[in-house]
């Protein structure tokens, strides 16, 4: 063997069922070594990690979860198209011991397309539990294929794979894996749509054959004491409720103090660059750019939004790696169904509540294309944490001094945002959004123990660090373009100053004022930006970091705000454009322009309906 | 007893899956998950709204719109434990 080729990273696909583990083996195999990629000619997003075992470096590719290569689904086509265009050197199918033969569907399409596989049969410990017992020898016989068992959650069995992998990439292990399809038929590889019916039963049949022979064992679902609780006609509601608001109330109360925190070390280091940019002999205007509007603006977004980030989207992946989540859309799909939507919007709504973007990203996991939309173009009208800061500052300062009604007029808020996007999903649905017949397949997993370790840092790692490294990404050259707004003089005033007088009257108007809408129209890159805009327009030179406290209230009510003010901007704070970040990312879900406008404009009318109206009462 | 649908397949009964009267990628999907003739299936419980339900089949728990469960005829179990 020729160095270079001892050198050369293994490729292994990791393709399985949904909700078998698969995260699990994932981070189990390579730790921390992991980080997402596009590969080549794919804008979809990939997870990979990698690991070395003896000597050898391993690439793992975790393929997103699918049930089977056949269909049209997003995910599917992605897996299917990467184990077709041989990139793997070996293919590792993880099935799961306590519904063997639906995995086993799975693993007998992916053994059609390629030679080079292992099956992996996780959740023994889980199987053992439930008396079920998989003969694992018997199963490789039946497949051609190599087979090992792991109780991936505790770590077991791990170098048996790793072993098996290796055996298989190195052409160590023989295999004849067992098709299903004779040559001819195989042709059907691809061509998803043209495979008929008959093709995908056998695929099933099959299975459910060798299921049942390697399989003893009582496999019933039983439902226990949590099943009852969460999905109960009254308790299932009541719960669903509750734990919203207990992870509001964690993630806005919890995120007061970091937050203060963070605004003091980067006033600090603010500080220290600007007598590094004075001993340096910068020019004025350059260190205005980089200092008051680039640092300003970025350290800003990052102080108030890192915070309530970096405790919901734990506690987001904490319900979701519990099995919690299907159960909400479960409760609520009917409700969302005759709203023309699907019952997995709910969990995209609930995301969007931490970040749009995130939230239309999501959206993915519903299949109905059309539901999906819906999702993806209502999915603004949930304030995120990029709002609910600003929405704070108001309420108490013009509503309610007292912590517990503050929170109580905030929660009518949401429950007011949610109502919205069932009726703008039912708009949507008789009028922009095409009809068609809509289904919906929900698996509900068993309940499981989740990994809290694991959890933080990955929620941490992946959604945290991506969205908080994009807004920075926007909000640093959009300080600069706004500083140069704020102190380009034309005729006397700064260009900040015009734009805010040619607003006045639409402002007015809708019971704000110029000046508020042309903070709206500059916070377009950050929700997060608004008051401190709003603050830098009334101030005029004022620094942007002056924001809250008895400071902010002094000055907005001697420019004239009245509670009236401060309600229409609450509302069109909630209902107004999304934000830059969540608008390119509806442009790359849904591939159009015009559905990211369709996106920007129904929170749109509806905040300017709703302030209209409130300015006329 | 003849067939029914799924749709009211009285919750903690068994019965064996027959006809789908569904066409593209959902009748795909049920398949997929189990749905093919023969196949038992257990009604495990409801939304509080009636739909979707929920299903045991092939180890596993699967909601259905009601208006889907119309579509997929079976024939129950006369015994609850066979």
């Amino acid at each position: 063997m020729k160095p270079a080729e001892t050198e050369r990273e293994i490729v292994v696909a990791l393709v399985g069922n949904p909700n078998v583990g698969k995260s699990t083996l994932f981070n189990a195999l390579t730790g921390l070594h992991q980080h997402t990629g596009n590969w080549p000619g794919k804008t979809v997003e990939v997870a990979q990690g990698t690991y070395r075992y003896k000597g050898r470096s391993y690439v793992l590719v975790d393929l997103p979860g699918t049930y089977s290569l056949l269909s049209q689904s997003e995910e599917e086509r992605i897996a299917a198209e990467f184990l077709l265009s041989k990139k793997a050197d070996c293919t590792l199918i993880l099935g799961d011991a306590t519904c063997l033969a639906r995995n086993l569907t799975l693993a007998l399409q992916v053994m059609q397309m390629t030679d080079h596989c292992v099956l992996c049969v996780n959740l023994l410990d889980e199987a053992r539990r439930r008396h079920i017992d998989v003969d694992l020898r018997m199963l490789s016989n039946r497949l051609g294929v190599p087979v090992v068992g792991t109780s991936a959650s505790r770590g077991a069995g791990l170098d048996h794979v790793k072993e098996a992998i290796r055996n298989m990439a190195e052409g160590f292990s023989v295999s004849h894996p067992l098709h299903v399809l004779e040559e001819g038929e195989a042709a059907y590889a691809g061509t998803a749509e043209h495979v008929s019916d008959r093709v995908a039963t056998r695929f099933v049949h099959r299975a459910e054959e060798i299921a049942s022979a390697v399989v003893q064992g009582d496999v019933v679902p039983r439902m226990g004491w949590l099943d009852r609780i969460t999905l109960g006609r009254w308790s299932g509601r009541f719960l669903m409720v509750a734990l919203l608001l207990l992870v509001f109330w964690l993630t806005m109360f919890g995120a007061n103090i970091p937050s203060q925190w963070l605004e003091a070390a980067f006033a600090e280091l603010g500080t220290l660059l600007a007598r590094g940019a004075r001993e340096l002999s910068l020019p004025g205007w350059l260190s205005g750019i980089l200092l008051d509007g680039a640092y300003e603006t970025a350290t800003q977004v990052v102080a108030v939004m890192l915070p309530p980030m970096a405790i919901f989207f734990p506690l987001f992946s904490l319900l979701e790696d519990l099995g919690y989540l299907p159960r909400a859309a479960f409760l609520m799909d009917h409700s969302f169904a005759k709203c023309g939507g699907c019952g997995k919007q709910v969990l995209t709504m609930a995301m969007g509540f931490g970040c749009n973007a995130a939230g239309v990203t999501g959206c993915r996991i519903i299949a109905s294309p059309r539901e999906r939309l819906i999702a993806i173009l209502t999915n603004a009208l949930v304030p995120c944490n990029g709002r609910f800061p600003a929405m704070i500052v108001l309420i108490s300062l013009f509503f309610s001094q007292n912590g517990f009604l503050a929170a109580e007029i905030l929660t009518a808020f949401v429950l007011l945002s949610v109502w919205m996007t069932l009726m703008a999903s039912a708009v949507l649905s008789k009028t922009a959004v095409r009809k068609q017949s809509s289904h919906m397949v929900l698996e509900i997993p068993p309940f499981r123990k989740p990994r809290v370790g694991r959890i933080l840092l990955r929620s941490l790692l992946d959604r945290t660090a991506k969205i908080t490294a994009r807004a920075i990404s926007v909000a640093a050259p959009a300080g600069m373009v706004i500083w140069v707004l704020e102190h380009w003089e034309v005729g006397g005033a700064s260009v900040l100053a015009h734009v805010a007088a040619a607003l006045e009257p639409v402002g007015a108007f809708l019971g704000m004022s110029g000046v508020i809408l042309a903070a709206f129209l500059l916070s377009f890159p950050a929700n997060e930006l608004l008051l401190p805009m709003v603050v830098t327009l009334l101030n005029g030179a004022a620094h942007l970091a002056e924001e809250a406290g008895s400071g902010l209230a002094a000055l907005l009510f001697a420019n004239g705000w009245t509670w009236k003010t401060a309600l229409c901007t609450i509302l069109f704070l909630m209902f107004h454009w999304p934000c830059a970040t969540t608008c390119l990312t509806i442009r790359k879900e849904t591939g159009s322009w015009r559905w990211t406008l369709v996106a920007m404009a129904v929170p749109t009318t509806i905040g300017m309906a709703l302030c209209a109206l409130v300015a006329r009462i | 007893m003849g067939e029914i649908t799924l749709s009211t397949l009285e919750v903690g009964k068994w019965g064996s899956v027959g006809e789908i009267a569904l066409t593209g990628s959902i009748r795909r999907r049920l398949q997929e998950l189990g749905f093919v003739r023969g196949t038992p299936v257990q009604s495990l419980y409801d939304a509080p709204s009636g739909s979707p339900r929920a299903f045991g089949i092939r180890g596993a728990v699967i909601a259905l719109r009601r208006s889907d469960c119309a579509m997929i005829s079976v024939t129950p179990w006369q015994r609850e434990d066979i």
